[in-house]
């Protein structure tokens, strides 16, 4: 309470003790909302962490005495550019993270060690160059004409033909947006063999996906197959299974332990505890009763 | 309150972001690392603006805006349409730039 009496006493003071405040609690929110998208699995928590950045960003824009910018930022990045990714995020499917295989090894350790020479090298070059600095303060220039009718003077006089051309590139991203994003097929039109197959000749695999469970050692089709390295076969297991639930059967697979208790996977009502009975005990289709079964894995228990 | 203190924020968000770009392989997610570079830019832009007393930075910034718009709304199109004919969005899987 005490502190927040006191940043509402150096806020009402204005001047740089509110501001210290606001970087100071902005500054680390801004940078965990950043490493927060780097960092998430998800891509939909990476958005929502960089929603974060971009409202704090805001702020910051609008301690600068950048107001109309702050909420041009708040407005066009948080609402429309980050609903827009939400949106081809939520079109494109919930991925289960990103594919773990390196292409190139060691790729992101070097990416870790050039981020941070980089951030050094232009950190210990902004703080040679500038130091301690102090800023000069747009409150002159904008006392003139007001905040915004300021920037509109500047906007409509001194940069009036890239004004313009923002206006081509507009239209130009739109017309482009619609032509890519244009299916040429009417939605409920089927594909024809001929279609199909030409798709299939020019798509990367040929040949029929690897069927799942084919070392057949479980019934699950959260099963995937085994490549030779014992890695999992991309493609053999269905993109609704969850790759957490192929990677946890592999491993223990890999790791000769029975796989009979995985089975229920993905059939909820089937709970882990009578997998046993059931892989073992093959259903004999002559006395096979409905209600038998209750009484058989009774006994069974 | 110095000017250093956001540039020095703005070096680190365009660092993460940078990385981000290097290590993610999903082509949704390293865009928005694009647009975390493009933002702690825009954050530098409005601090040399306010810096030297002068309303350009402020302009370049609303530009690098609308800039990224676009960029956004056509990059976000051609991620579509490759999703659709590849069924991924991981830029590795993008590797023959054919349709």
């Amino acid at each position: 309470m005490s502190t927040l009496s006191a940043a509402a006493v150096a806020a009402a003071g204005g001047g740089a003790g509110g501001e210290q405040i606001a970087f100071w609690i902005l500054a680390p929110i801004a940078l965990a909302g950043a490493i927060g998208m780097v960092m998430s699995k998800g891509a939909v928590h990476s958005a929502l962490w960089l929603v974060l950045t971009m409202l704090s960003l805001g702020c910051f824009y609008i301690i600068q005495e950048a107001e109309f910018l702050g909420f041009v930022q708040i407005i066009v990045y948080t609402g429309a550019i980050m609903m827009l990714f939400l949106f081809v995020l939520m079109l494109t499917g919930r991925d289960a993270g990103d594919s773990v295989i390196e292409v190139l090894r060691g790729q992101r350790v070097w990416a870790l060690v050039i981020g941070i020479g980089l951030v050094g090298l232009v950190v210990t070059g902004l703080l040679r160059a500038l130091g301690a600095t102090s800023s000069v303060g747009l409150g002159e220039v904008l006392a003139a004409r007001g905040a915004i009718g300021s920037i509109a003077a500047v906007l409509f006089t001194d940069y009036l033909f890239p004004f313009e051309l923002t206006s081509a590139l507009l239209i130009t991203a739109a017309v482009g947006a619609m032509v890519l994003a244009h299916v040429e097929r009417a939605p409920g039109e089927k594909r024809s063999q001929r279609q199909r197959v030409a798709e299939r000749m020019r798509s990367d695999r040929m040949s029929p996906l690897p069927g799942p469970g084919v070392f057949a050692t479980s019934s699950s089709n959260a099963t995937p197959a085994l490549l030779p390295d014992g890695s999992i076969a991309p493609g053999s297991v269905s993109r609704l299974v969850e790759i957490e639930e192929s990677e946890r059967v592999a491993r223990r697979y890999a790791a000769g332990e029975a796989l009979a208790e995985l089975e229920g996977v993905d059939h909820p009502s089937r709970g882990p505890g009578n997998q046993a009975d059931d892989a073992t005990q093959t259903p004999d289709y002559d006395t096979y009763e409905v209600t038998d079964v209750p009484t058989t894995k009774g006994a069974a228990r | 309150m110095t000017p250093t203190h956001y540039l020095v924020l703005s070096a680190l968000l365009f660092g993460i972001g940078a990385v981000g770009v290097l290590v993610r392989r999903n082509a949704i997610v390293v865009f928005m690392c694009v647009e975390l570079m493009l933002n702690a830019v825009n954050l530098s832009l409005v601090t040399f603006s306010r810096m030297h007393g002068n309303l350009d930075g402020v302009i370049m910034a609303f530009f690098v805006m609308v800039v990224a718009a676009a960029e956004v709304v056509v990059g976000l199109a051609i991620i579509m349409s490759i999703f659709r004919s590849r069924r991924s969005s991981s830029v590795d899987d993008a590797n023959l730039l054919k349709f």
